[in-house]
């Protein structure tokens, strides 16, 4: 067994981190000796991981998610557990159990969401890589506020086995980094089957970023450019579509007209998908103990009540409303026909062009405390959750700053093509370098 | 529309507390979140979402899995090798 290590005492200014490693182990392999951080709903052996929630507050697994025993069998330095919005519910981090993590490109900024700690740690040079989780957008939209690469992969490509659950059918791990390169880099390790993940697909990723873009078709549809998304960002997302094609893409302009609904589809869905997930959490095999002597409804209220935050708790109850018996056709199965409504766009998009962009994010990173009501900070999802709803690849990559601060773009592609999402991200990325 | 009763009525199906307090802010975040739901009435069709993706089954035999006290490591109260849990009646 190897035993080197690296040390690792971060100027966490930022509260990127909620547990870190000051002396993290490595083995030999591809990412030998470098220091990854593992976003802290993925589960970690022997190393504290919380959720970002109070309910999980002192929890250490007794196992490793397989994303993780795939990263430290190519010798990665595991540094540290990124804060995040509790359970994954969230756009900025400010949902935490722990406190908000801070924009390191201006510190009155959020770093977006859920995946805020990862892309913090990435942005500020803690470390380049690290591993977020994409529900509705929660690595696109932090990669997009923190002037970072992020990766929503092909649902089925990397493996959920160890993955705290929010909502099953939409999410995915992924990678974050500096670069469309390293990006890449850190995919070829995670993807893959896995027998644990019965969702999981035999598709491993094994490539090289291409940056030829020679008659690549980038559909740009209406829908991604209305009114919601700042002109100034809008703008800058035009910019770096019409460089693309200089460099030799033809650019289509389409229509997607299931957006209309999916972001109702979205937050139906993952808030009936969470309010199963999150029945697990009470207080019995994991987490602050539950009051045994009391009864087991009051008991399981108290700990609940006390334990989950209050977006944790809206977004249960949420979920508990849509699937109840009366409710059920009201919303989960129109929820459930919008969805499909969504894929069938991509995949009639799909025939026509190769890959869609648009802006990843509909402004700049917010201002802490600045959306204070849950459904305008539902709203900023609404250009990253159609990914999640059809299970396409989906890529942020930076394209320039408003007011200083960055901008994303993002690139969509056919479902198992992540390949070529990840080089039109390139493309872009070689352009401007 | 959903009241505060309802509203009281939902955390308990799902065991989620919530205090006296809350009740107003939540009910109102609520129905504010269900009126934008309303968009699904307009969805046609009744198609439901197609998975292309097919039960996964294995043969019944034995593998390792987690040891007893592994999966004890992290519980609150335990007696004699099991999770204790509060009365159920």
């Amino acid at each position: 067994m190897a035993r080197s290590r690296i040390f690792f005492s971060p100027d966490d200014r930022v509260n990127a981190f909620l547990t870190t490693c000051p002396e993290p182990e490595y083995g030999t392999g591809s990412l030998e000796g470098l220091a990854i951080a593992i976003k802290d709903n993925i589960s970690t052996k022997g190393i504290r991981t919380t959720a970002g929630s109070r309910i999980l507050e002192g929890y250490v697994p007794p196992y490793d998610a397989h994303v993780v025993s795939l990263l430290l069998a190519e010798g990665a330095a595991i540094v540290g557990k990124t804060n995040m919005d509790e359970f994954g519910m969230g756009t900025t981090t400010e949902n935490s159990g722990y406190g908000p993590t801070l924009n390191p490109l201006d510190t009155g900024r959020v770093p977006g969401g859920s995946s805020g700690g990862s892309a913090a740690a990435v942005a500020s040079g803690m470390v380049r890589m690290a591993l977020g989780s994409d529900t509705g957008g929660s690595i696109r939209c932090p990669a997009a506020f923190c002037g970072i690469v992020g990766l929503k992969p092909t649902y089925g490509r990397v493996s959920r086995y160890g993955l705290i659950a929010y909502a099953n059918s939409l999410e995915q791990i992924g990678p974050m980094a500096r670069t469309v390169g390293e990006t890449s880099r850190l995919m070829q390790v995670i993807a893959g089957h896995d027998p644990r993940d019965s969702t999981s697909i035999e598709q491993p990723y094994c490539h090289t970023p291409d940056k030829n873009i020679q008659g690549r078709r980038i559909g740009v549809p209406e829908e991604f450019f209305g009114a919601g998304v700042d002109p100034a960002v809008a703008a800058k997302v035009w910019e770096a579509i019409e460089l693309l094609e200089k460099k030799g893409a033809e650019i289509v302009t389409c229509r997607m007209p299931g957006m209309a609904y999916a972001l109702a589809a979205y937050y139906v869905t993952c808030t009936s998908e969470a309010s199963s997930n999150l029945a697990r959490f009470d207080g019995i095999r994991y987490g602050p103990a539950v009051d045994t002597k009391k009864s087991w409804h009051e008991a399981f209220q108290e700990r609940r009540g006390m334990s989950f935050g209050k977006e944790v708790r809206r977004r249960i109850m949420l979920g508990t409303f849509a699937l109840s018996s009366g409710y059920y056709g009201k919303y989960y199965a129109k929820a459930q026909s919008a969805r499909q409504q969504v894929k069938l766009d991509f995949l009639r998009l799909y025939k026509e062009v190769d890959v869609l962009a648009g802006p990843t994010m509909p402004t700049i990173a917010f201002r802490l405390g600045e959306k204070a009501d849950p459904l305008s900070m539902y709203l900023s999802d609404i250009l990253t959750v159609p990914a999640n709803l059809a299970g396409v690849p989906a890529i942020s990559v930076p394209c320039g700053t408003v007011e200083g601060m960055p901008v994303g773009l993002q690139v969509m592609g056919r479902p198992f093509e992540d390949e070529v999402v990840i080089d039109t991200a390139y493309a872009y990325e070689q352009a401007v370098v | 529309m959903v009241s505060e009763r309802d509203i009281e009525h939902i955390a308990e199906l799902a065991d989620i507390g919530i205090i006296k307090e809350e009740l107003d802010e939540f009910t109102v975040q609520f129905n504010r979140i269900l009126d934008y739901f309303d968009i699904l009435d307009t969805v046609l069709g009744d198609c439901g979402y197609e998975q292309d993706r097919y039960n996964v089954l294995r043969e019944d035999v034995v593998s390792p899995s987690l040891p007893q006290e592994d999966a004890l490591k992290n519980a609150g109260e335990t007696e004699e090798g099991f999770f204790k849990a509060p009365r159920v009646m």
